[in-house]
C-alpha cells in the first residue's frame, strides 16, 4: 500500500491522466450554456401548452427576488417580513443580460421578482416575459416624481417601477489633469497627451457605444449600420489611448492613479476613496437609464410580489439607496428627506429630475440589437 | 453461468462513465453544432432558421486575427512555461530523497489550493503602479517614476505563465522521475557529451511528458478569459473572451457556439498531433 500523500496522488493522476482531461474541462464548461439552452426550450414549449392563469399561492409565501449584491439595505427581508409576513430571498446578478439568462434557463414560476435596467425591460416586456402590474396594489407609487412615471420605455409604469436613475459621464482625477478641462466625450476618444494611455470605457454593450453615438450627433438607441459603423471605427480608433475596459472597477484604477479619466455611471464615481475625483456630464449629451423593478411572467406569488414594489417605495428604502449607493432615487419623499449636505459633497446627486430627463432615455433595440450587438462585438474584437 | 453475469456486471460499471460522458461531454457538443446553424433571436435566444451566416463572419479577417493573437500568447506562455518548468522538474526528479520529492511536489501543486481568480486579482495587487513591485523598485532606487506593469501583453502572458506552469512541471517530472539514470550512464561511458546525451537520449525518453505538458498548458491558455480581462485591461480580447461576450454579453448564442466549435476544432488538431508524437516515442523506444 502506498500512502496517498497529495504529491503522490498528483504523480498518479498526472501519469494515468487521459489526454482528453484539460478539453472535458472546456466542454463542461459549454454544457452549463447548453443545459441551460435545453432547460430554455422546455419552459417555452411548456408555456406555449399551458396558458390561463397561474394559480396563486396563498399564506405567508417565499418571494424569489433577482437583484444585484448590496444594491438594497441588508436587513430588507427582516423588515419586510414584519411589514407583510412574506419572506424573500435573493438570486444575485452580475449584469442585466445575466438576468436575461437566468430568467430564459428557469421554469416560469421560479423567479418573482426581476430588477432590470429600463431598456432591458422594455424588450423583456414585448417579449411577453413580464407581468402587468396592477396599481390597485402599489398604492407608494404615489411617492415618485411625476417625471419618473413617464419615462420613455414604459409610460406609466405599466409593468416596471423605477428604483434608482441616473446618467453616463466622466469621472476624473482633478489634482493628476492638469492642463485639460475635461467636458466631452472627445477628452475619451481623442484624449490629450497628458490622459493618453490612462483612460478606461465601459465594456457593456449599451454603454461602450454611447460616447462615439453622441460625438457624432447621433442616438444612443441609434440601429442605422452607417450610423454603428462609423461609431465603431471611432471607437476602434480610440482603442490605442486606452489603459482598458472597466465596467465594474474603473475607480479603484483612478484611486490608484493608473487611470486618470474613466467612462463610468454617475453615482460610481462616489465610489472611489479619493477626494480629488470628480464627475462631468459631456456636452454632447448622453443617457438616462432606470434601475427597474419588475415581476417575472407566471408569478405564482403576484400579492407577494406587488407587495415587495409598495414595500420598496417607502421613503426610508429610497433614501438608503440614495445615502449608500450614491445613487439618484426616482422618489421624491426619499430624495426630499435627504441631508442637504449630501447633494453637496456629491454633486451627480444634485441632478434635479428635468435635467436628467434631458438626457436620452436608454430604448429596447428591437430587430436593431442584432446590428447593436454586432458593433460592439467589432471594437471589442478589434486589435 | 458465473461468467456471464461477472461479464454484464463489468459492462454495468462502466455505465456511470458513459452517462457522464453522453451527458456532459457528447450531447453539449452536439447541441453546440445544432445552434451553430441558426440565428439568434431580438431579444437572444435562438431561432431555428437554418443559416450559414456565422460560419462567414466567423472567417472575418477580425475574429481569424482574434484566434490568431491567442494562438500567439497561447504558444509563448507554452515557450515560456517549458523554459521555466524543465529545470524545475529536473531539479526535482533529482532529488535523492523521496520525502524532499514529495515535499517540493507539493510546493508545486500548493497555488491549486486558492481560486484561480483569487490569485490573478492578487497579480493586478503585486503589480499596479502603487503595487509592491512598484514601491519596492523605487525604494530601492533602481526606478524613479512607477512602471507599467499592468494591461499589456507582459501582464497576460505573466498571469497565464503563473497559472499553467504547475500543469507543465508535472507531466515533466513524472517522466524525468521514470529515466532510468543508467542509461545516461552509458551514453556517458560511451563518450557522448552532456549537450548530445540531451539531445539523443533524455529529450527523446522524456517526449511523451513534453508533449502532454505543452498540451496541459497550451489548451486552457488558448481557452482563458479571465486573465486577458483582469490583467490585459480587456483591451486585447483572446478567443475566450470573444466567446464568453457572445454568450453573456451580446446573447448570440449561435455565433458563441460557433466560435467555440472553431476552438475545439483547432484543440483536437492539437490532441491528434498529440497521439501521433507519442505513437512514435513509444515506437522509437520500443526500437531503440
Amino acid at each position: 500500500m502506498t500512502v496517498a500523500t497529495p504529491a503522490r496522488t498528483v504523480e498518479l493522476w498526472v501519469r494515468n491522466a487521459p489526454k482528453e482531461e484539460a478539453t472535458l474541462f472546456r466542454f463542461e464548461r459549454m454544457s452549463i450554456r447548453s443545459l441551460a439552452l435545453t432547460a430554455s426550450m422546455i419552459v417555452i414549449a411548456a408555456c406555449g401548452a399551458g396558458g390561463g392563469a397561474v394559480p396563486q399561492q396563498t399564506g405567508p409565501v417565499t418571494l424569489q427576488v433577482m437583484n444585484y449584491a448590496n444594491y438594497m439595505p441588508e436587513d430588507i427581508a427582516e423588515r419586510f417580513k414584519a411589514a407583510t409576513g412574506h419572506s424573500m430571498e435573493v438570486t444575485l446578478l452580475s449584469s442585466n443580460e445575466d438576468a436575461l439568462a437566468k430568467l430564459d434557463a428557469s421554469p416560469a414560476g421560479t423567479y418573482d421578482i426581476v430588477f432590470l435596467t429600463s431598456p432591458f425591460a422594455e424588450g423583456m416586456n414585448k417579449a411577453g416575459k413580464l407581468e402587468a402590474l396592477d396599481h390597485a396594489k402599489i398604492s407608494n407609487l404615489s411617492n415618485l416624481y411625476p417625471e419618473a412615471t413617464q419615462a420613455g420605455h414604459d409610460p406609466g409604469n405599466k409593468f416596471s417601477v423605477p428604483y434608482a436613475w441616473g446618467t453616463t459621464g466622466i469621472c476624473y482625477r482633478a489634482d493628476l489633469v492638469k492642463e485639460t478641462e475635461i467636458d466631452s466625450w472627445n477628452d475619451l476618444l481623442q484624449p490629450s497627451a497628458e490622459l493618453s494611455g490612462k483612460i478606461t470605457m465601459m465594456d457593456e454593450d449599451r454603454w461602450l457605444m454611447i460616447p462615439a453615438l453622441k460625438v457624432l450627433g447621433f442616438s444612443a438607441n441609434s440601429t442605422d449600420a452607417a450610423e454603428l459603423s462609423q461609431a465603431a471605427d471611432l471607437l476602434i480608433a480610440a482603442k490605442k489611448s486606452l489603459l482598458g475596459y472597466d465596467a465594474e472597477t474603473f475607480y479603484t484604477k483612478l484611486d490608484s492613479g493608473e487611470a486618470v479619466a474613466v467612462h463610468g455611471w454617475d453615482g460610481w464615481c462616489n465610489y472611489a476613496a479619493d477626494p480629488n475625483v470628480k464627475w462631468v456630464l459631456p456636452s454632447e449629451g448622453s443617457d438616462l437609464w432606470l434601475d427597474t423593478m419588475t415581476i417575472a411572467k407566471g408569478s405564482p406569488r403576484l400579492e407577494a410580489a406587488h407587495a415587495f414594489i409598495d414595500f420598496i417605495l417607502l421613503p426610508e428604502n429610497g433614501r438608503w439607496v440614495a445615502e449608500n449607493i450614491l445613487y439618484k432615487v426616482p422618489n421624491k419623499a426619499a430624495m426630499e428627506a435627504l441631508d442637504p449636505a449630501l447633494l453637496e459633497a456629491y454633486p451627480n446627486m444634485a441632478i434635479t429630475p428635468a435635467q436628467l430627463l434631458t438626457q436620452e432615455a436608454l430604448r429596447d433595440l428591437g430587430d436593431g440589437q442584432t446590428r447593436f450587438s454586432d458593433a460592439a462585438t467589432k471594437v471589442k474584437a478589434a486589435p | 453461468m458465473r461468467g456471464l453475469i461477472r461479464r454484464r456486471d463489468g459492462k454495468l460499471t462502466l455505465a456511470p462513465a458513459f452517462l457522464w460522458w453522453g451527458v456532459f461531454l457528447a450531447a453539449p457538443l452536439v447541441l453546440i453544432l445544432v445552434n451553430s446553424f441558426f440565428r439568434r433571436g431580438p431579444f437572444g435566444g435562438v431561432v431555428y432558421e437554418a443559416t450559414l451566416s456565422n460560419y462567414a463572419r466567423a472567417l472575418d479577417p477580425l475574429f481569424l486575427g482574434v484566434l490568431g493573437y491567442s494562438v500567439q500568447m497561447a504558444l509563448l506562455t507554452t515557450v515560456i512555461c517549458f523554459l521555466v518548468g524543465y529545470p524545475a522538474a529536473w531539479f526535482i526528479a533529482t532529488r535523492p530523497s523521496a520525502r524532499m520529492r514529495n515535499a517540493l511536489l507539493l510546493l508545486v501543486i500548493l497555488p491549486f489550493w486558492t481560486n484561480f481568480l483569487i490569485r490573478t486579482y492578487a497579480w493586478i495587487v503585486l503589480l499596479n503602479r502603487e503595487g509592491v513591485v512598484n514601491q519596492t523598485l523605487q525604494a530601492v532606487g533602481l526606478t524613479d517614476a512607477p512602471l507599467s506593469l499592468l494591461y499589456n501583453d507582459f501582464a497576460v502572458v505573466m498571469g497565464l505563465v503563473y497559472g499553467y506552469l504547475p500543469l507543465m512541471i508535472l507531466p515533466l517530472y513524472a517522466s524525468l522521475e521514470r529515466l532510468n539514470p543508467e542509461i545516461r550512464e552509458a551514453a556517458e561511458d560511451l563518450g557522448a557529451r552532456p549537450l548530445r546525451i540531451l539531445r539523443t537520449v533524455t529529450l527523446p525518453l522524456i517526449l511523451p511528458g513534453i508533449v502532454a505538458g505543452c498540451v496541459f498548458v497550451f489548451v486552457p491558455t488558448l481557452g482563458n478569459f479571465p486573465v486577458p480581462q483582469l490583467l490585459g485591461g480587456g483591451r486585447r480580447i483572446m478567443i475566450g473572451n470573444l466567446i464568453n461576450q457572445q454568450f453573456l454579453e451580446a446573447r448570440d448564442w449561435p455565433f458563441g457556439a460557433t466560435l467555440a466549435l472553431g476552438l475545439m476544432v483547432v484543440l483536437m488538431a492539437l490532441l491528434v498531433v498529440q497521439s501521433r508524437v507519442l505513437r512514435r516515442s513509444r515506437e522509437f523506444a520500443l526500437d531503440g
